[in-house]
Order: C-alpha cells, then structure tokens, then sequence
C-alpha cells in the first residue's frame, strides 16, 4: 500500500521540468546535513576481547559474591513447614479430610504436635500452603469482579459476568462473586507453645498487616459510605462455600468485608500451583526473648478446607525474614553458578582469543 | 564485399551484423507481416469506400457537436443498467478516495494484506466470551495503530493527489463555445471541442491540431514530461485545416468527423481520417498535440479535443506499475507462514494437554467448577483457540509496517544523498519505489544497457574517410603524425561553433583551398542530409538534432564551412564556405532503426536532382553502385575506426533524372496515404530510390565513456557482481567498450556465438547419447564448459542467441506450420532442432551456466525483446538476483524484467526512468547505491528482521512456559496492557532505529572492501538458518525468562513478609526481565550508536516503567476498577530487592551466551566485516592519506576510450519533417500570397 502510492507525483508528469530557461528553479540538490547524509556522530562498538573478557571476569566477581551473599543469608533463615493434610493414616488429621462435607456445621479439628530445635528470633510469619492448586487457572483468575471488591454498588447488586456461576444464588448476588472468592482458604490455625511446665500457651497471631496497604485501601473497599456492614451487605448472600456471609468475617470493624485481609490475601492469585500465603504474624515482644524459643508446639487446625479430592496438600510454615524475604537457596546457588560459569568462560575465551584473535586479526583483507 | 551481409533469415548462421527481428515485433505481428507480406499493396488508398476502413477506427469524434457523443451509441454500460458516454470528461482523477469513500476503501485495501487480517480474524474471535483468553484491546489496539499508520500515510498521499488534480483541473483553457472562446476550466472540455492554446500553456488533452498562428500551422512542443527529450518537436495542422480554419467564425463552423483509433498508450503511433466536406484526410501523430506537452514558440494554437482525461495518450501510459517484490519479502512471508504454522501445532498440543490436564487434575477440582458442562475434549478444543489468542504474538503485528516504515526512510536516504546527486543536471537519485532497497544488497548480475548508461551518449565528429583517404589524426604540415596535435583554430568561420575541437589541419586546409571536391561533397552532404532543426538566437545558431550523432555531423559540417542555415517547408539554404545557396528538397526519406539510413532527394539551384544518403555501412554497402569508388579503402578505414570504437556513417549520393523522379514521386504520394501498413509501403519506396548508390567516404563519431565507468565496474567485479552488456550496437563496436570500461581485459578468452553453439551442441549429442547420466541432470554439478583456467569471455549477438535458444528457429517453424497447415517433419537428432520443450530448457540452462562461466558477458546486437528475455533467463535458471541499468525506451523490457530496475535520468527519454524503480544521473552512482545503500539497506533490513521474530518469540512463548505450570489454561504470563503495548511501545523503537540508521562500516570502507557485498549475494545474513538460530533464541530467552522467576518464586516470600510469588508480581518479573533483555539485545546488535539510539533503547525503557507505574497506580484503579487491576503491583513487587536481583539474574542469563557466542564466532570464523570493522580506526586513515595522495589523479574525463555505432536508436525528425512539411515558409509565401500559394495543386497532394 504505503509502496505504490509514493510515485504519485509522477504519473501526470505535473513537476514543472524547468528546461534551460524554464525560469527560475529551485535547485534538487539535497540538504548536506549529518542525518541526510548518514553521518550522525556515532559510537560503534565492537566485541573486542579487550571489552568481552574483563567484562566476564567482572560478571564473575561480582555474581559469585552476590550468590554467597545470597545463599548464606537464605540459610540463617529459620524456616518449619508441616503438612497437615492428612493423607497418611498416621496423620493426626487423616480423619478430618476424610469425611468431609460443605454443609457440616460441627467443625472438624486436628491437633499436630511439632519440635521447633532453635530458637526463632525476630518476627515470625505464619503462612499456610497449598499444593497442586491451579490458582492460576485462567477461568479462576477472571472469575472475580474488581468493581465490586472497590466497593461499587452497583456491581455489588449486579456482578459481572465473569464470576458465572458464582454470581448468583438463589436469585441474590454473591458478594464476593466469582470462583476465587468461592474457594477461598477457611481453615484455622492455631498456635500453642507447649511449656516445659507443660501448660499449653497460646500464641498471639496478629490479623493484619498480612495484605499490601495498596490492596487494603485501594483495590478493596467495602461498599456504600456505611460503617453498618450488615446493612451495607444488605439483599447479598454469601459465596456458597462459605460459612458466614462476608461482613462477619472478623470482628473488627476495619478487617471485616472485604478489607478483610485473610480475603485480600486470598484474592491476590498465586502465580504458580504451589504456592504460600501469609496468614499471620507473630510479633516479636522484646529483644531479649525470642518470638519462638526453641521447644514443643502444638498446631491446633479446624480442618474446613477440602484438598484431597485433586490431590491437593496443605501446609503451615512457620519462617522468620532477612532483606530478601523467606529462604530460598535457588537464586543463591544460581548467583553462584552463573558466576563461576562466567569465569571459567572467560578463561576459555582468553585462549581461544589468544591462539584464534591474532592470527585473525593480522590476516588483512584480499581486495 | 568480403563480409556475407544476407539478411539473418535466409543464411544458415545468424549474421552477426543484424539485429534479429524488428524491435516491437511480438510473435503475433511477425506471424501477419510474413503472411500478409505476399499480397499487393492496396492501390489507391486515397479514397477508401467509407464501409472499407480497418476496423480499429471506431473512435468517433465530431467537432463542435457535443451532443454526438452522448448518442446512446457511443454509450457503455458500467454497472447494470446505468450506461455513460465512453468518453471520459477531461477532467483527470489520480485521487484513489473521497471523503465517503476513504475508510470502506481504505480499510478494504489494508485487509486485503493477509497479516491485518490475521489479527481481524483474531479480533474477532477475541470477541467469543468462552476462547478470549486475551481481552480485545490487546489485538485491537496495535492493529488500530497500524491501520491508522498505514492509512494516515495513504491519507497524505491521497490529499497530496488531490490538491494536484485540483490544481490541473482548474487550468484555463479557452474552449469555442457558443459560437466564441471562452475562458474555461480543463475540468469542462470534452471531446470534441475546439479549443485555442497560448504560448507556453500546457495542452490540456490529446488534441487534433487545427491551426496555429505560425506559418502552416506548425507548432512547437516541448515534450519533457512525456518522453524526457528537451529539444522542441514540430507539430503540423493539415493544409485544409490550416487553410480554413484560422478565424474565430471558421472555428465555429468547423465540422468534421474524425475517426481514429481507440484510445491506447502508443506516444509513437496515431492513425485516424478526418472526414471534411465529403473528403478524407489521413491523420497521423504529427497532427496530434499530446496532453503533457507544452506549447512553444507559437503565440496561438487552434485544436480539436480527440481523446480528453482518462483515454489521452500519457494517462493511459502511467498507472499500471509491475509490482516487484524482494527475496526477503517472500522469504519473510514464508516465514510467517511458518510460525503461523508452528503457532497452530504449538496450540493444539497445549490444546492436548489441556485435555489430558482436565481429566486427570482439572475435572476433579471443586474450585474451578466453572457450572459448564463441557467434556475435556471440548474444553481442549476451546482451549486450542485459546492458545491461538494468547500466542497471536508470535506472528508479529507490527512487522509489515515497521519494515515499510524502514524501507521507507531508506528510500529517503537514497534521495538524499549528495553524492548521488548529479550536479550538472541538477538531479538527485530517486528511489521510485520503496520497497526494493535490501535487495539492492543481494544484486548478483547487473545488465547494463551501453548507450547512455556506460556512455555519455554525446558525440564528437573526430574522424572522416573521404575517397578514400582518412583524416583526424594529428599531422603538421609535413604530414607528420604528432603525439598531441594542437586544435584547429576556426576563427576564419564566423558560424563555428567554438566547442568544436579537430586536430587534423590538412582536413580543413584541403577544403578551404576548395580543390578536393570529394571533401566538399562530403560535407555538403552533411550540412543538408539530416532532419536537424536550427534556431537562430542572439549568439548563433541552435541546431536541435534528434539524436546526437546527427548534431554532431551538422555541427562539423558548419565548422569545416558547410553551415546549415535554415529550412523551410521544403528547401534547404546552407551557406557554403562564402556562398549562400538555397536547395529545394524534394523528399526526405525518413531514418528508422531498421532501414539505418536516411536519404535527401534535392534539387540543386542548377536544377540538377540528387539524392543524398548517409547510412550503417552495412546498410550502404548492400545499396551501393558496382561503380562506386573507393570501397575497399573506405572499408579498411572503417574497420580501423570500429577498432579505435569510433561510431561510423557512410556517406553516399546517386544522381537522378527527372523522369526517374517523377516516375518515383508518385508511386511515393500514393504510398504515403495508403491506410494500412502506411509504415511498410514508404519502406517499400524507399528502398526502391535508395540503390546504385555512389561512395563518397565515412565520417568517424566519439562516443565518450561515462566519467568513471571503468573504476565502478572494476568494484562491482570485486564484489562478485557480474555485469552483462545488453546492446543493440555491433560486435565490434561492443567488444571495445567491454576493453574500454575494463570489463574486458587481455588475458581473457573471448567466445563467440560460433563457438558457444559448437559446445553447447556437444553438450546436447552428448545428452542425446547418454540419457541416464543427465537424466538427474539437475542435482550433480555440471561440468564446466570451460576446463582450461584463465578467465573466460563471452561475446554474442542477437541472431545467435535466437539460434542458440532455438527462438528464431522455432517461429520460423509455427509460421511454417500455419502456412502448410500440417505438423513439420518429425525432427532429426543430429540437427540442432530442439526435439521438445525439455530439450529447449536444457539448452537454455546449458546456456545460462556457460554464460555464468564467463567473466564478462556481452551480447550485442539484441532487440528490446531479448534484452528482457536474456534477463529473465538468469533469473529464471540462476535464481539469481538481478538489477538492469538503462536509459533510453528500449531498455524498458528489461528494465521491468530485472528484479531490479535501474533508469538512468536526465539522459535521451523519460521512459527508462518511468518503468525504474531507481533513477540517478550517473553509471558511476550504481556503485554507491549497490555497495553502500543496499548493503546497508540489507543488513539493516536483516538485523532488524532477524531481531524481530527473535524479540516475538522471547515474548509469546512465555506463555507455553507458563502454561505447563497453569493446568494449560491458556493464562498469559502477562499482563493484558503489556501485552497490548509490547510491540508498540516498549520494544519497536530501538530496532526501528537499528532498521533505519544502522552501520557496520562507514560509507568510505563499504566502497573500499567491495567483498563486505558478498553475504548479501549468498543472503548469508537472513534465510531459514538464521531464522531458526533467532527462534532458538527466543526459545531459549524465553526459557530463561520464565524458568529463572520461576525458581525464585518456588517458595518464597518479601521482605515483609508478603508473600510475593502472587501472580502479579510474577508478571511484573517476567515483564520487566523481558523488557531489560529485549533493549539490551537490541544495544548488543546495534553497531552504529547515536545519541538517539542511546535515546530509544533508555526511553523504552522508561517508557515501560513509566507506563507501568501508570496503570498500576492507585487513581486509575479507582476510575476503572475492573480495567486495570494490578493496583499497586509494580510498586509493591520492585521495592523488593530479591526481586531485582532476579530480573538482573535472568537478563544476565540471557544475554551472556549470547554475547560468548558471538564473540566465539568473531574470534576463531571472523567475516570480513568483522575484521574490516575491528581495523576500522587503521583503514579510515589509510583512507584518509590515500585521498590526500590522490586527490589530483581523480579528475574528470580522463578516459577517451570510446565505443562505436552508426545511428542513434530513436527516430528523428526525418518523420516530421518528409511526411509534413517544411518549418518556414518560403519567403515569397507569406502574405497577402499565402492563400493562393496554398492552392498549388502539387503541393496539396503531398499534404494527404
């Protein structure tokens, strides 16, 4: 298109050919100019080894620290994980995941003992896990409506289209609406240090400060200016797997609808099908003692939530935090690796530069 | 005679003298003139019964009647019903759209590219709820900008046109209306009206010249802008017309009928009658004034508006343009195709996993119930479209407009550039199209045209042979021969023209002394045999020659004393030495290319009759007297004269009786209106009065080189470009070029068209003999023709490129076989007849393989026809990359034919450079534009695409990655709004930039190392290798990109504890790893830096960030809520240290092996770029020094070797000039006498 249109001056030959005294012309001569004539200034660059070597050297040497850096850090990371799912016959929940039922009212409780053998120090974060969870699914992932988790009452009495089947029930809107909302995480856990006095002290959990302040106080809002969220929630029913309708989900006043965090949290898809969620935080007291010495715990679960029918599991970790977040040796070890490698590459370039380069760079071009 | 000079047709070996077959000549035409050869010509075409004219007369235009043409017989049905006068208004429409109708069609014409659409088709399924697996915008936006690109830039073009059309249709034009001239816009004229043009207006239409305020209402045009020629032609009125219709009143009731052909786009042919008061009138082109000219020298003109806007002559030339298309464009179509392909296969097999996922996982997942009952086989089918959507991106959407945007400032690069620019002609190169330049990269044989394109095209008289006996070389007065003559001093002649240099003062000593009559002859000879118009200005004369062997031959003439004066309608006055005589020129037998000869039939003041004719000497030689003198000694002069590549012309006369002439005269009338194969009876007559001819001697032209043709070939050599001469001149003449521009040289050998068809018959017995070992023919390598070493040469004419490709042989058969109506014999194997098609082919590609054996190829003698045949036989057998370079109509064929067509402008006519793709002043610019332009266009064009399938394929298959670990739900790894504007805005820039202004080697070093050319004939830098190390690429980039956040992400939380492997932060990773690693890469492969490059590759960086920024922030979220929902991802996700360190991580990975490989394969397999380009700073400076040395040594028109060829190609005004009548009037005729002079009856006839 752009191609056979650009001659079209031409085809009625309407440019005045000024022939020897065709009068005044305009001379054709083009413009001298840098850019027309193709001579901008320029830097050209070239992989020289005098550039490519030191630079690998110098990706080595910084890399290989980093990943030290990296590795050592992730091991001073406390880090306990327990599934709980209950898979085993030996598993203190085995019984809870297998009779399980939506409607059950009497909630179904299991009792895990576990070993902490150092002392956790700073702020301790309880997370729970889930495992072969397609949070990512696509059709998961599209079945929520953000307009309505803003607060918008409009969406709230009409949810989009994408939380079908979970916009309605029983001719009422969902509020949440939509398969996330549906499906989300309602066990309970439950921490207990387990003196060596033998009296079992709960631990405090904190509720908040589990989402991101953006999600809290952007993305989410509960709808309509009423701080009487029954009210607010007026005419909508609940997802139909949850147990109690959104505006009850926590007592207090700014964790409850949906700025409740363990919601926001759970609203917030996971990027892959096993992935962690922040449930709480046990904050540290003082510096003197540790948020978790070291001993006997006993994690107390109301097992609610059903994983076993595709294989799921389900786990608590309990970890403390450095600058880089939880433990993770993979980006050290990687650090490491992409270091060394780096170096070593830059050894075999050195010889091969040195026994290839000089005979090819003296080699002059036949003409 | 010693040479055999019979005709190519009757002799068993082609003649090498001859050109095989008329020019235009199709098969067609040859088939009717051999067969309608035989009959009689028709006497007594005067009057023709009016039932009894040829059927193509059916264009019907009455004068003065405008409602005659709306008779429902001239009526054509356009749509349905609804019928319209088949003759268009004048008023002209280039414009493709209006105002309704730009969008539908605009909209319609881009659709019609398969890419658009691809992503139309898309779009639409985004639009299907259950498959949309990407929302609507992200195909909707990119696809909307590059319509609206493309169509913003057709729009301009469209409004460019119309303001043109606007402007020309708004001219004024006095049309006879109501009885008077009224002033009227172009717009309004119709066919049939009179109209009155002034001096220097633009003719509006084709118009039937009437009358014109110049004696004979002659009228002078200037037809530039049709044929490029910027000499004025002549245009006559016929006599009756002339006669009667000067008055405004006589215009007005002027009536006649013209029939005439129907419009066509023949600028060289008009036949018509104009039935006046119950008389016909033969029309030909010489009455007709052609839209585009513009009148000359002539206050008023008086014309009748034949054919108007659409049906004149010039728009029905342009238009139809042969849309060319380079390699890498197909290339890069299949290449599309292939993803396409892979897309598909990529996409069902996610679509297969997706099955298998839902049985075993997805089905027995409460949480994703979805109240759907679907099977798995059915959610695999959805999911398969799915996959279709979210992968589109491998298809690159803005490939085709990213690459015409390249292509485009290319073009513009080519226009700009000053050393392409042709000073003394005052014309820049053009890129006429903008969508060929990589291939100007990848050009492996040129075909060049001589005349013009090698040469100057500009002629100098520099030797003579009269009676005999030579002169021009430079002598003393002794008779010695000095090294540097000093130039004849023509002060003596006040008509000398002071350019005119001749060294030879014996010459002009011999004609001054006025003893040798020989010598006076011969140049009164020249001085009024020629078709040469002559101006008289302030400071002399000014011939207007056709062609300019011809001025060079008058121009001589005038200086040695023999000075054309003036010509009149029919005398010719020439002062001789002192004397002014008046000649009276009875006929002018009009030159053509294939007569080669013109001849003057003149009575002198004695009353003596002569005919004087100048010819070929092949032409002259045949027609000569077995009394004429002097033969054998002018032949060896000629002889010596070809070798020195001198263009030669024999000069001869023949004295008449007046009987003879009489008798001649008026079987010559009635030749002249003969209706039908007017051309061919003149020929007839011609030949009948041009015998028995009296030598006189030759004259000896210079044709010169072209400044720096030999230094251009010798580096188009050097770069492995082979160049093939294409020309009509004679063997002699061409083989001393080729010494002459260095493409010849001593130590080849030289084969000729004998010798080339003795081996190729070899070959073919041999192939008869041996069937099996050929029979696969094509996948061994053939051996050579030519197992000596040393190089090799190839010279051939015309006749023996038709023996040797079985053309000539095979038309002689058809029409031998249409004429006995029987199949021919069956063919004998020992002949060279072709047995079938196959054996023709063979010997074609025979032929091919042994041209392509030879150093320098050069083919002489060749019509139009074959030079586009031999073209297409290259581009055919060699798969070949071809570029053609000409000037002048007769290389058009082959000009269209090359893939690439090469016009030079500013030279002989404008129709070379109207069927161009590229057009320059200079042979010596094709250098530039090959070596430096196209290689850079190339390269450019390679990185570019080579980065962009890679930069897609990094980008799409993320998502295949991705979707092993997301059940193969077709979930993006994304977000929509990166997606959307990854092609657009984060990535495109810097490779646009790459595309555009890109560098490897400067200019200077380009031309200097001519084997930095040779990837581009292997098109070693993009082909499917590289294509699928860039797929591999982006594979593995991809891989990297995915994987490495990946295992980050596995099992960790932020630094506050949040945990960060949520799906937006992913997305955010991934993204941004991609956006560093795509720029970077781009910076890794830009080699040319400038400060906007530096700019594009840290804007879009910016760009990505600043964007993103955007949408994730808190406002837009509130405005819309469900548009933009990854509030606050960006920044919770990048304040997180491990995070970076992934992104630094993954880019590290990804770009590392990259940067090892490349400089692996510089270090141990450097190309020469490599190296030139590592010894940039050491050969820059030997650049500079070299110039510095040399600076004085690159003057200018150092080289006087030359070429040779007896007459300029084109048709002269001999035309005009005997079928018309002369210029001025007698003196006696104007007046109160000129109507009466009017009514001489032998005169009258002449007119018709």
């Amino acid at each position: 298109m752009m191609a056979s249109s650009y001659n079209a001056k031409d085809e009625d030959g309407h440019i005045t050919v000024s022939g020897p005294g065709g009068g005044t012309l305009r001379s054709k001569k083009p413009e001298n100019t840098a850019f027309k004539q193709q001579r901008l200034p320029a830097w050209q660059p070239i992989l020289t080894a005098g550039t490519v070597l030191p630079a690998f050297f110098i990706i080595g040497l910084l890399f290989i620290p980093i990943g030290i850096g990296l590795f050592v850090t992730s091991n001073n990371i406390k880090e306990f994980e327990v599934d709980y799912t209950g898979v085993d016959m030996s598993s203190p929940c085995f019984n809870c995941s297998q009779n399980f039922s939506w409607n059950s009212t009497r909630p179904c409780t299991c009792t895990i003992p576990f070993y902490l053998d150092q002392p956790y120090e700073s702020n301790v974060y309880v997370y729970y896990g889930l495992s072969n969870f397609y949070q990512n699914h696509r059709r998961y992932v599209k079945s929520r409506d953000d307009s309505q988790l803003n607060g918008d009452v409009n969406s709230l009495m009409s949810p989009s289209k994408e939380c079908e089947p979970y916009a309605f029930h029983e001719n009422k809107p969902i509020a949440p609406c939509g398969a996330i909302a549906n499906s989300m995480f309602n066990d309970t856990l439950e921490l207990f240090y387990n003196d060596p006095n033998g009296t079992r002290i709960p631990i405090p959990l904190n509720t908040t400060g589990i989402a991101w302040w953006t999600d809290k106080h952007v993305k989410f809002g509960n709808p309509g200016g009423n701080p009487n969220l029954t009210a607010a929630f007026q005419g909508t029913t609940k997802p139909v797997n949850w147990r109690r309708p959104v505006y009850e989900l926590d007592a207090d006043p700014g964790n409850n609808g949906f700025i409740n965090e363990d919601f926001i949290v759970w609203m917030r898809t996971a990027a892959l099908p096993t992935f962690r969620k922040l449930y709480r935080i046990i904050n540290k007291k003082s510096s003197m003692v540790p948020t978790l010495p070291r001993g006997n715990y006993t994690l107390e679960v109301v097992y609610n939530y059903p994983v076993r029918s595709f294989e799921g599991r389900k786990r608590v970790i309990l970890s403390t935090i450095s600058w880089m977040g939880g433990k993770n040796p993979f980006l050290g070890i990687a650090y490491i690796t992409v270091g060394s490698v780096c170096f070593f590459l830059g050894v075999v370039l050195l010889i091969v530069h040195h026994k290839c380069g000089n005979r090819n760079n003296s080699a002059d071009i036949s003409n | 005679m010693s040479r055999q000079r019979a005709d190519s047709d009757g002799s068993l070996e082609p003649d090498d003298e001859v050109m095989p077959y008329s020019d235009d000549e199709t098969d067609d035409e040859l088939d009717v003139s051999s067969e309608g050869e035989p009959e009689p010509p028709v006497a007594g075409a005067l009057h023709p019964p009016a039932d009894a004219r040829p059927s193509e007369m059916a264009w019907k235009v009455k004068a003065n009647d405008r409602p005659y043409h709306h008779l429902p017989e001239f009526k054509k049905k356009v749509f349905l019903c609804i019928k319209k006068s088949r003759y268009s208004g004048n008023a002209i429409k280039t414009y493709k759209y209006n105002v309704l109708t730009f969008l539908p069609l605009n909209l319609y014409e881009q659709f019609k590219r398969v890419a658009n659409l691809y992503f139309l088709v898309l779009l639409i399924l985004q639009i299907i709820p259950d498959i949309a697996t990407l929302p609507w915008y992200t195909t909707l936006i990119p696809l909307v900008v590059v319509l609206g690109v493309t169509g913003i830039k057709d729009l301009v073009d469209d409004l460019a046109r119309h303001r043109m059309d606007k402007e020309i249709n708004s001219r004024k034009c006095e049309v006879l209306l109501d009885g008077r001239f009224q002033e009227s816009k172009w717009r309004n004229i119709q066919v049939g009206d009179v109209v009155r043009m002034k001096k220097n207006d633009f003719i509006p239409a084709d118009i039937l010249l009437l009358s014109s305020s110049n004696p004979n209402s002659l009228c002078y045009v200037e037809t530039a802008e049709l044929d490029g020629e910027t000499n004025l032609k002549f245009k006559l009125g016929l006599r009756v017309t002339d006669e009667r219709l000067q008055e405004e009143r006589q215009l007005a009731e002027f009536n006649a009928l013209i029939e005439c052909e129907e419009p066509n786009n023949r600028l060289d042919k008009f036949v018509g009658t104009m039935l006046y008061e119950g008389k016909r009138y033969p029309l030909d082109l010489d009455n007709m004034l052609l839209r585009g000219c513009k009148i000359r020298n002539t206050e008023v003109s008086h014309g009748l508006v034949i054919f108007a806007g659409a049906d004149t002559k010039i728009m029905k030339n342009g238009g139809k343009t042969r849309f060319k298309r380079t390699k890498i464009d197909e290339l890069m179509n299949y290449m599309v195709y292939s993803i396409f392909v892979l897309l598909i296969l990529v996409a069902a097999g996610l679509a297969i996993g997706h099955t298998y996922w839902y049985e075993a996982i997805g089905s027995k997942a409460w949480y994703l119930f979805d109240g759907k009952n679907q099977n798995s086989s059915y959610r695999g089918f959805l999911m398969f479209w799915g996959y279709i959507i979210a992968l589109n991106t491998m298809v690159p959407i803005s490939l085709y407009v990213s690459v015409e945007v390249i292509r485009l400032g290319q073009s513009k690069f080519i226009n700009w550039d000053l050393q392409m620019y042709f000073l003394e002609k005052d014309t820049p190169a053009k890129a006429r199209t903008t969508t060929l330049n990589e291939q100007l990269g990848q050009i492996e044989y040129i075909f060049s045209d001589k005349t013009g394109t090698l040469t100057q095209n500009v002629m100098q008289f520099k030797k003579c042979t009269i009676a005999g006996r030579s002169y021009g070389e430079p002598t003393t007065a002794a008779g010695l021969v000095l090294e540097r003559g000093r130039p004849v001093d023509w002060s003596w002649n006040q008509y000398a023209d002071r350019s005119f240099q001749f060294v030879d003062h014996s010459l002009v000593e011999c004609i001054r002394s006025g003893k040798d009559k020989d010598a006076n002859e011969f140049f009164k000879l020249l001085s009024l045999c020629h078709t040469v118009m002559v101006e008289h200005k302030d400071d002399g004369l000014v011939y207007q020659a056709a062609s300019p062997d011809e001025g060079a031959l008058v121009t001589a003439a005038r200086n040695f004393g023999y000075v054309f004066l003036s010509r009149t309608q029919d005398t010719i006055t020439i002062k001789e030495m002192e004397e002014e005589r008046t000649y009276e020129m009875l006929a002018l037998l009009d030159f053509n290319s294939d007569r080669k000869r013109m001849s003057i039939i003149l009575k002198f003041p004695d009353g003596r009759i002569r005919l004087y004719c100048k010819g070929a000497d092949t032409v002259i030689y045949e027609r000569l007297s077995p009394k004429s003198k002097h033969k054998e000694t002018t032949q060896t002069a000629l002889d010596i004269f070809a070798n020195a590549t001198l263009r030669t012309l024999c000069l001869c006369y023949k004295d008449l009786s007046a009987d003879e002439y009489e008798a001649w005269s008026k079987l010559h009338q009635e030749a002249q209106v003969a209706m039908s194969d007017r051309d061919a009876a003149l020929d007839r007559m011609y030949e009948q009065i041009e015998s028995n001819l009296m030598l006189i001697g030759a004259t000896a032209i210079e044709d010169k080189l072209q400044d720096g043709v030999p230094e251009t070939i010798a580096k188009l050599a050097k770069a492995d470009i082979k160049i093939w001469v294409l020309t009509g001149d004679k063997k002699e003449t061409a083989e001393n070029i080729g010494y002459s521009c260095s493409l010849l040289t001593d130590n080849m050998q030289i084969h000729y068209g004998e010798d080339v068809n003795e081996k190729l018959k070899v070959r073919q017995a041999r192939r008869r003999l041996e069937p099996a070992t050929f029979r696969q023919g094509t996948k061994k390598p053939a051996e050579a023709f030519f197992p000596e070493p040393g190089k090799n040469a190839l010279i051939i004419t015309g006749g023996w490129l038709n023996e040797i490709l079985y053309e000539k042989k095979k038309k002689r058969r058809r029409l031998r076989l249409r004429r006995l109506g029987k199949r021919p014999p069956p063919s004998n194997p020992q002949d060279c007849q072709p047995m079938d098609d196959s054996e023709k082919e063979m010997r074609q590609i025979d032929f091919v393989d042994m041209a392509c054996e030879c150093e320098a190829v050069i083919c002489c003698r060749v019509t139009p026809k074959q030079k586009g045949n031999v073209v297409s036989l290259v581009k055919k057998y060699k798969k070949a990359v071809t570029l053609s370079i000409g000037d002048g109509a007769n290389d058009v064929n082959m000009i269209k034919t090359a893939d690439i067509g090469v016009g030079i402008s500013g030279q002989e006519g404008m129709q070379a450079v109207m069927s161009s793709d590229y057009a320059f002043a200079q042979f010596r610019y094709l250098e530039r534009l090959l070596l430096v332009h196209g290689r850079w266009s190339y390269i450019r064009m390679c990185k570019f695409l080579r980065y962009f399938f890679f930069k897609n394929f990094a980008f799409t298959l993320v998502h295949f990655w991705y979707s092993f670990f997301s059940g193969f739900s077709s979930q993006v790894a994304y977000e929509d709004w990166f997606i959307t504007l990854y092609n657009l805005c984060y990535s495109s820039l810097p490779v646009l930039l790459v595309g555009l202004l890109d560098q490897d080697v400067n200019d200077k070093l380009s031309l200097k190392f001519p084997k930095l050319y040779l990837p581009g004939q292997q098109g070693a830098l993009f082909n499917y290798r590289n294509f699928f190390i860039s797929l591999f690429h982006g594979i593995f980039v991809s891989l990297v990109i995915f994987f490495i956040p990946y295992g980050a992400f596995l099992q960790t939380m932020g630094q506050d504890g949040e945990a960060p492997s949520d799906y937006q932060s992913f997305a955010i990773v991934t993204a941004s790893s991609l956006i560093f690693t795509v720029n970077l890469q781009i910076s890794l492969e830009t080699s040319y830096w400038t400060f906007v490059n530096c700019f594009a590759v840290l804007g879009s960086i910016a760009i990505y960030f600043g964007i993103m920024f955007d949408i994730h922030s808190a406002g837009i979220h509130v405005i819309f809520p469900s548009v933009f929902t990854f509030t606050g991802a960006a920044s919770n996700a990048l304040r997180q240290p491990y995070l970076w360190l992934t992104i630094i991580l993954t880019v590290g990975i990804s770009l590392l092996p990259v940067i090892c490989i490349q400089f692996l394969h510089k270090s141990i397999w450097p190309s020469v770029g490599d190296k030139v380009q590592r010894n940039r700073k050491k050969y820059e400076m030997e650049l500079l020094q070299e110039e510095k040395k040399k600076a004085p040594a690159f003057e200018r028109g150092r080289r006087s070797r030359r070429s040779a060829y007896a007459f300029s190609h084109s048709r002269g005004y001999a035309d005009l000039i005997s079928s018309g009548r002369s210029i001025r009037r007698r003196p006696a005729a104007r007046g109160v006498f000129q109507e009466s002079i009017r009514e001489v009856p032998q005169t009258a006839a002449e007119n018709i």
